[in-house]
């Protein structure tokens, strides 16, 4: 297992090189630099500015400058804005973006397993029908206007929940969740009852319902088990997901997340700012893949064996 | 997986039931996170804590680096000028200095700086302040894009572009600890408008050396805990992308007549989710209202919507360097085919003012006369006599706009009354903003959208852009008698009907040449609830936090 790991991080490695390289000068060659402005920015300000983040040096220079700086876990300052470095900001959005990640992520368990399993239970019957076209419906309705339809609803006509915030005012942080798993609760959704439905057609269930077990108990401690297992083996890239895919959710939402700033900083060609974030991403969604791969391995005896060397 | 149990194992169980377990208790806390909901509008009322959606967040709070309009609506609680402006008139009001003499060649000006001003940690405001701090302004290290604000000033533009080094030879002494006097190149009458922008306010010399060089960018000093400022109110808390929250200073030489205690900044980006907001009672004040609410608001909640002019004009920039468009006759048979009020009403719905002229109209007292008429038979004899009589043979042109459905729908429209008034055909381009800056920095575009908002409120910061090879200027268009006018005959009128005279002249060979099309004066669009009070519309949009309080009255 732990060569395993070992050999999984050292593939992340040059992954992670390539990433950067292709930003780097990606985001260099894009036209417009990160001080140009609607207001023309005279020649010599636009020299004492370039020098200061050492834009006036050979791109090759910057990027092996900027490499060294990486190297010692230094994002360098954003362009944008003067006064912040791009780790602060990341520091400053990581916690936001993760705790609405991680919300999402157990709404979408929570409601997406209940549902996969209950119409797994009777399928192609009402009980199958309604709450998979739900899920489809919630693959189908984008964020950017499932979220304001939340909005509306819950927060200017009934009152419920506020429309905006991150724990300013008591439940601001449900609609956000809510909004950002649904896709995910959809997907799960189907998963489960795709695993639910192999499952439940297998010989030892029918053992289990031949013993006389009550059905209840043949579905949660027989069924789930394997049912289960291709949920789990999404939850890595999901989380990955939702983590680097909550743009639109925290700008709706006002949320001070990471994502906002991923999205603006190419906008602003804040380069250092595009830089850091993407570094971040791309970590996160090599860990979290990562880490479903130990967890699917760590669940399955079988696979666990052939990483002790036993073979299959 | 067909014939054996895919899990055979007992551990599997406990795993599972690890794993829910895990998420049994992340569900509670999210849970224990709910609870009722409350309003902000009710609550700030009780506290005089006014919401404000301030449009984004700031990227400084530094006064000699920033340059947006949210940075500013935090920086004038923070930090006061030697000059205010009246809300209602926007007439120059003392603010850090009481009063102040104009010597009669117009080109001293002497500041007498209040006793009784104070910086938030009880240091009195003097005169050294502001020379340290307009010395500061002029650094070239600091890079400050507003420095030019400063140029009116003797020898304020040659310092800071280098060609003199020594700094007292700019106009800026301090005859006391409470006298500044300010020697001007040239009689300028918007100089005092000039001293209630940011870029000329003073900052806190022992807080500034305390966390870096004079003139480093973005240091700590601006941070929450940090900041000593000396205007009305006090940096409280700056979370990023969050908030930013000022509170009254007990310092301030007016605090007495400052009724707010506090203010809290969110950096509302959504235009949509600030205005539910708005309705859902989490803001008082919203930073815009997007355009297909407006019908809505007019029809339903009349008295909390505020449109009023703003000091801006919408425009298209015409590059005079391309053959076919260097003809005057084809710019200006393209600005008279063009209707204005049907765009105004059917596409940017905001009730702004058609532009026939570049300055808007009543800036300072000042109105240009209208510089065409929209008058299609006269557009396609323009044209025809430009060799393209029904448009025949007219080059494909582009239309360059930045990407936004605003401006889009805009183009399509223009594009429309092109094809059906000229018969001639453009086409649309747009590009991201930075794309489209580069572009139109560089000169590569046809004609391209455009707006500009005055810096202050003369018609000066709409007429000296068109200099030749102004930095905004673009177009590649220039005329002698229009920068003889701009840069001598009105700097030296004596009185303002004199140089508003030669204003009228210069925006006249403007408008004649047409190398801008003019399309309509911006508006300011805000939601504002009922409770706020003493917050009058005025063209510079500019809010005087000390006079408003909240009130259910």
């Amino acid at each position: 297992m732990a060569r395993f790991i070992f050999m999984r991080l050292l593939q992340a490695i040059p992954v992670l090189l390539v990433v950067i390289t292709v930003t780097f000068f990606l985001v260099r060659l894009a036209p417009g630099g990160p001080f140009s402005a609607e207001k023309a920015v005279p020649p010599e300000v636009l020299k004492a500015l370039e020098a200061r983040y050492h834009l006036d040096q050979p791109v090759v220079n910057q990027y092996l400058s900027y490499l060294g700086d990486l190297a010692r876990g230094d994002f360098g300052p954003s362009f944008k804005y003067p006064g912040r470095s791009v780790n602060e900001m990341i520091a400053a959005g990581l916690p936001a973006t993760t705790e609405l990640g991680l919300y999402a992520m157990c709404f979408a368990l929570l409601i997406g397993a209940s549902a996969g399993v209950i119409a797994a239970l009777k399928p192609n019957s009402a009980q199958d029908y309604i709450p998979m076209s739900t899920a489809m419906l919630g693959i189908c309705l984008p964020s950017f206007l499932l979220g304001p339809l939340f909005m509306l609803v819950f927060g200017v006509w009934l009152e419920w929940l506020p429309v905006s915030g991150w724990g300013d005012i008591p439940g601001d942080k449900i609609l956000p969740a809510l909004t950002l798993a649904s896709g995910y609760t959809a997907y799960i959704a189907r998963l489960s009852r795709g695993g639910m439905l192999e499952v439940m057609s297998q010989d030892y269930i029918r053992t289990a319902r031949a013993k006389g077990l009550p059905e209840w108990k043949v579905v949660l401690k027989h069924g789930l088990r394997g049912g289960m297992i291709p949920v789990i083996a999404f939850i890595g890239p999901a989380f990955a997901g939702l983590l680097s895919g909550s743009f639109v959710v925290e700008t709706i939402f006002q949320i001070p997340g990471l994502g906002r700033f991923y999205v603006q900083a190419a906008f602003n060609r804040d380069y250092t700012m595009i830089m850091g974030t993407t570094v971040l991403f791309a970590t996160l969604i090599i860990f979290f893949n990562l880490l479903a791969d130990i967890v699917a391995v760590w669940l399955n005896p079988r696979l666990r064996d052939l990483y002790r060397g036993k073979g299959a | 997986m067909a014939s054996c149990s895919p899990v055979p194992t007992s551990n599997f169980s406990h795993r599972l039931r690890f794993l829910s377990n895990l998420f049994c208790v992340i569900s509670c806390l999210l849970l224990f996170a709910c609870g009722n909901g409350e309003n902000n509008v009710s609550t700030g009322l009780a506290s005089q804590t006014l919401h404000w959606g301030n449009g984004a967040e700031p990227q400084e709070l530094d006064p000699h680096i920033v340059t947006g309009i949210p940075e500013h609506h935090i920086i004038v609680g923070l930090l006061e000028g030697l000059v205010l402006k009246d809300p209602q008139t926007l007439e120059p009001i003392p603010g850090m200095a009481q009063s102040w003499d104009i010597s009669d060649d117009a080109k001293t000006y002497t500041f007498h700086i209040r006793a009784n001003a104070r910086w938030s940690n009880g240091d009195p405001v003097t005169s050294a302040d502001f020379v340290w701090s307009w010395w500061r302004a002029l650094q070239p290290a600091l890079g400050n894009q507003y420095a030019y604000m400063y140029y009116p000033i003797v020898n304020a533009e040659a310092y800071a572009t280098g060609e003199i080094d020594d700094f007292s030879q700019v106009g800026v002494k301090a005859i006391d600890a409470n006298t500044l006097q300010v020697t001007l190149a040239n009689p300028t009458p918007y100089f005092l408008q000039l001293l209630d922008h940011y870029s000329m306010f003073p900052v806190h010399r022992p807080t500034i050396e305390k966390f870096g060089g004079p003139a480093e960018r973005g240091t700590r000093w601006t941070r929450a805990g940090n900041f000593v400022g000396n205007g009305p109110f006090t940096l409280k808390q700056w979370d990023l992308n969050r908030l930013v929250m000022i509170e009254k200073s007990p310092t301030y030489y007016d605090a007495d007549k400052v009724r707010l205690h506090a203010i809290r900044f969110y950096p509302t980006e959504n235009v949509s989710t600030e205005e539910r907001m708005f309705r859902a009672g989490q803001l008082h004040v919203t930073g815009s209202l997007p355009a297909d609410k407006i019908a809505v608001y007019k029809k339903t909640n009349p008295q909390a919507l505020r449109i009023s002019p703003y000091l801006g004009t919408y425009f298209y920039r015409i590059n005079t360097k391309i053959a076919h468009l260097a003809d005057k006759r084809i710019r200006r048979a393209l600005a008279m085919a063009i209707n204005r009020q049907q765009i105004i009403d059917t596409v940017t719905k905001g009730g702004q003012m058609p532009a026939f002229s570049f300055t808007p109209p009543n800036t300072l007292g000042y109105t240009a006369e209208n510089g065409f008429t929209e008058d299609i038979q006269a557009a396609k004899a323009l044209l025809a006599e430009a060799g393209y009589a029904n448009g025949e043979g007219f080059p494909p042109t582009d239309l360059l706009y930045n990407s936004n459905e605003g401006h889009r729908k805009l183009a399509v429209a223009i594009q429309q009354m092109w094809k059906k008034n000229l018969n001639v055909d453009i086409t649309l381009n747009n590009q991201d903003w930075k794309v489209y800056l580069d572009s139109v920095t560089t000169g590569n575009f046809e004609i391209s959208r455009a707006g500009w908002i005055g810096d202050y409120v003369d018609p000066n910061t709409f007429l000296d852009m068109w200099l030749t090879d102004g930095g905004n200027n673009r177009t590649g268009w220039h005329d002698d008698e229009y920068d003889q006018l701009i840069s001598e005959a009105a700097p030296a009128a004596k009185v303002r009907a004199q140089r508003y005279a030669h204003f009228r002249r210069a925006e006249a060979i403007l408008m004649d040449a047409m190398p801008i099309i003019p399309i309509f004066t911006y508006n300011s669009t805000h939601l504002i609830h009922p409770h706020v009070k003493g917050m009058p519309s005025n063209i510079l949009d500019y809010a005087s936090y000390k006079q408003i309080y909240l009130s259910e009255d």
